[in-house]
């Protein structure tokens, strides 16, 4: 004879069954948690994707007065915008409608927070992620001097980003009531004779 | 033969005796169509529930044809899908079905939210038919968004790109959740290739589960009518309530009316303009991806146009926070507001047959920014568009936050007894 009946389980009873049931979910959700970790890294940009980065070589030389170029760097476009003096010029003219006119919230190398937003030895020369900083269009280059219907009647020439309407002069210095609220970014680079290298600084000669 | 015929249908019954047994066909029939009771005023706005479950089946059936010949890689992706509509026999209308499929399963949705707007289907009891309806809603706007980005057009790239970049604004983990997302630092071939699994994977998955989720929370409850009353309370000496008809034979009719009428439209368009003078395919995404040009005019597809001129009507920086984020924030609000509508809607009707004045005139003014703000999304960024963008926002959001007010104020309508209309 087996005795089948179940007697009433005690309050010590019950509190054990309790903890046992919330240590047995908890390890459950520990282990769900550490199962799902490799699937959320796999997700993460691979070791080839973190390779493709490498700095790029172009001949500015090439590149004349009121030109620009624009390079592939990471995947991304570099403006290579070689100013004219009175670009230059109208640099100073419109600094009370920026937003950041001294790149402090900005990202550049050191080197290129001035102004020009250029190495002083070549301040000509433009340098910049072609990206805008509001949702990472690229923005298109207004470079005539002049009104011009989405810069405005005093334009000094400048970028125009057409996605969201944000507006850059030609240092790539966002203006004041547009989406974006920074700079568009300098990224590093240094020249060598007639060559600049994008993405390296490391042998730059100050 | 009567005899004969006889024995097959005992036979029948016999067979359906077995498999009831071991798998409720009969009953479940019988609680989802032939006993099911709709209220039996069901009008034209009724059609969209089952339409939008049609397109979800052509979506599907389409996708899988299409995923026979598409190539999930960014240097064959454009080409692949030339190879489609050139030389895959049929490849077109394959094609052409399921991106116009996808216009028409917004239109529909659309139509089918306007229809619980305005008879109160937001209502208690079906607060979580509403909000179901609101994750799906959400779940295709993102099955819509991965989708566009497979062609690997230009207007493709760089939608995807501003996209995602709106998760750059989340403080500290934006821009390694961004690159998570992208699975690279920029939209690139990996982004592509999960895209594709989660469109025609993952989000397909979610979508037919939320589906059955939003029909089952719907017939627990009973659906609603354009009186907005409830039928139950009327009932015969069977329990069937006197003013509901069963929804199969007579709504799967009434439906299959409603289907044909789909079909010619869509259809039409299928066969006759199926680029929809660039609004359902654009002009943009002709062209290949191109990482170093972003098209002069970036504009998403017309059904996220809305939400879009939210995201770029402000401009200002309120409390020290940049413009650009609030962007973002107001956005993401525009859609979480329809989750709350069930609580936002203080009026005694349901139905707009009996709400009051300030109530209607909400809504028309609320149609009029909803559709201002889907044009203006559509158009170049201008001062006058971007003032016009900020009234509209400012319209669409105070829909939602001045509805516990103009739905209390005003006088409703008697509502009837029993549902009303024409005896046919």
């Amino acid at each position: 004879m087996t005795d089948n009946s179940v007697s009433e389980p005690t309050v010590e009873d019950q509190k054990r069954r309790r903890f046992l049931t919330g240590i047995t979910a908890g390890f459950g959700a520990v282990g769900g948690a550490i199962a799902v970790t490799p699937f959320a890294l796999s997700m993460m940009p691979s070791e080839r994707a973190k390779n493709a980065g490498a700095p790029v070589q172009y001949d500015y030389s090439k590149i004349q007065p009121g030109a620009m170029v624009k390079v592939e760097w990471r995947g991304k476009p570099v403006v290579l915008l070689n100013r004219t003096e009175e670009m230059m010029l109208g640099l100073e003219e419109i600094e009370s409608n920026l937003a950041d006119p001294t790149s402090l919230v900005s990202v550049q190398p050191p080197y290129a927070q001035n102004d020009a937003r250029a190495d002083v030895s070549k301040p000509e020369m433009l340098v910049m992620l072609g990206v805008c900083t509001h949702l990472g269009c690229s923005p298109v280059e207004k470079l005539a001097i002049g009104p011009d219907p989405e810069m405005g009647d005093d334009s000094q020439g400048g970028f125009f980003c057409p996605c969201h309407g944000s507006k850059f002069d030609l240092s790539g210095r966002v203006y004041l009531n547009v989406p974006a609220t920074s700079n568009m970014e300098i990224p590093p680079y240094q020249y060598e004779g007639d060559i600049i290298t994008i993405g390296k600084d490391t042998e730059r000669v100050a | 033969m009567a005899i004969h015929r006889h024995d097959n249908h005992k036979s029948a019954n016999a067979f359906m005796e077995w498999v009831d047994r071991r798998l409720p066909v009969t009953k479940v029939w019988n609680e989802h169509l032939a006993e099911y009771y709709a209220a039996k005023n069901f009008n034209f706005w009724y059609y969209f529930g089952s339409l939008s479950l049609l397109i979800l089946v052509i979506q599907i059936l389409t996708g899988i044809f299409l995923t026979m010949h598409y190539k999930p890689d960014a240097a064959l992706a454009f080409a692949s899908v030339e190879y489609i509509m050139r030389d895959v026999p049929y490849g077109w209308l394959v094609r052409y079905l399921h991106s116009t499929g996808a216009s028409a399963f917004f239109v529909v949705v659309y139509l089918h939210m306007f229809r619980g707007l305005i008879y109160g289907s937001h209502r208690e009891p079906r607060e979580l038919v509403w909000l179901i309806g609101c994750v799906i809603f959400v779940a295709l706007m993102a099955e819509a968004f991965m989708g566009y980005l497979l062609p690997w057009g230009n207007m493709s790239y760089w939608g995807a790109q501003v996209i995602i970049s709106l998760f750059d604004v989340i403080p500290y983990f934006g821009p390694l959740l961004t690159e998570w997302i992208r699975g690279d630092f920029v939209i690139s071939d990996a982004t592509l290739n999960r895209f594709f699994a989660f469109h025609v994977i993952m989000l397909p998955l979610i979508l037919v589960a939320l589906v059955f989720l939003h029909l089952v929370a719907l017939h627990q409850v009973g659906s609603n009518n354009p009186d907005g009353i409830d039928i139950f309370e009327h009932v015969d000496e069977n329990g069937k309530p006197l003013d509901g008809v069963a929804f199969h034979p007579y709504y799967t009719v009434k439906d299959i009316v409603g289907v044909c009428g789909f079909l010619i439209i869509y259809l039409g368009v299928v066969f006759f303009a199926p680029e929809f003078g660039g609004i359902f395919l654009e002009k943009d995404n002709f062209a290949p991806a191109n990482p170093l040009q972003t098209p002069p005019d970036i504009v998403p597809l017309w059904y996220f146009t809305p939400y879009y001129s939210i995201l770029r009507a402000n401009t200002f920086n309120f409390f020290w926070i940049d413009a650009k984020v609030w962007g973002v924030v107001f956005m993401a609000l525009s859609l979480i507001v329809f989750f709350l509508l069930p609580w936002l809607d203080r009026s005694p009707v349901k139905s707009i047959r009996y709400r009051s004045q300030p109530f209607k005139i909400a809504l028309v003014i609320f149609l009029a920014a909803f559709f201002l703000l889907g044009w203006l999304g559509m158009n170049p960024v201008t001062p006058t568009n971007t003032l016009l963008a900020q009234i509209g926002t400012v319209a669409y959001f105070g829909f939602f936050f001045l509805m516990p007010w103009f739905t209390s104020i005003g006088k409703t309508k008697p509502v009837p007894d029993r549902v009303t209309g024409d005896e046919h």
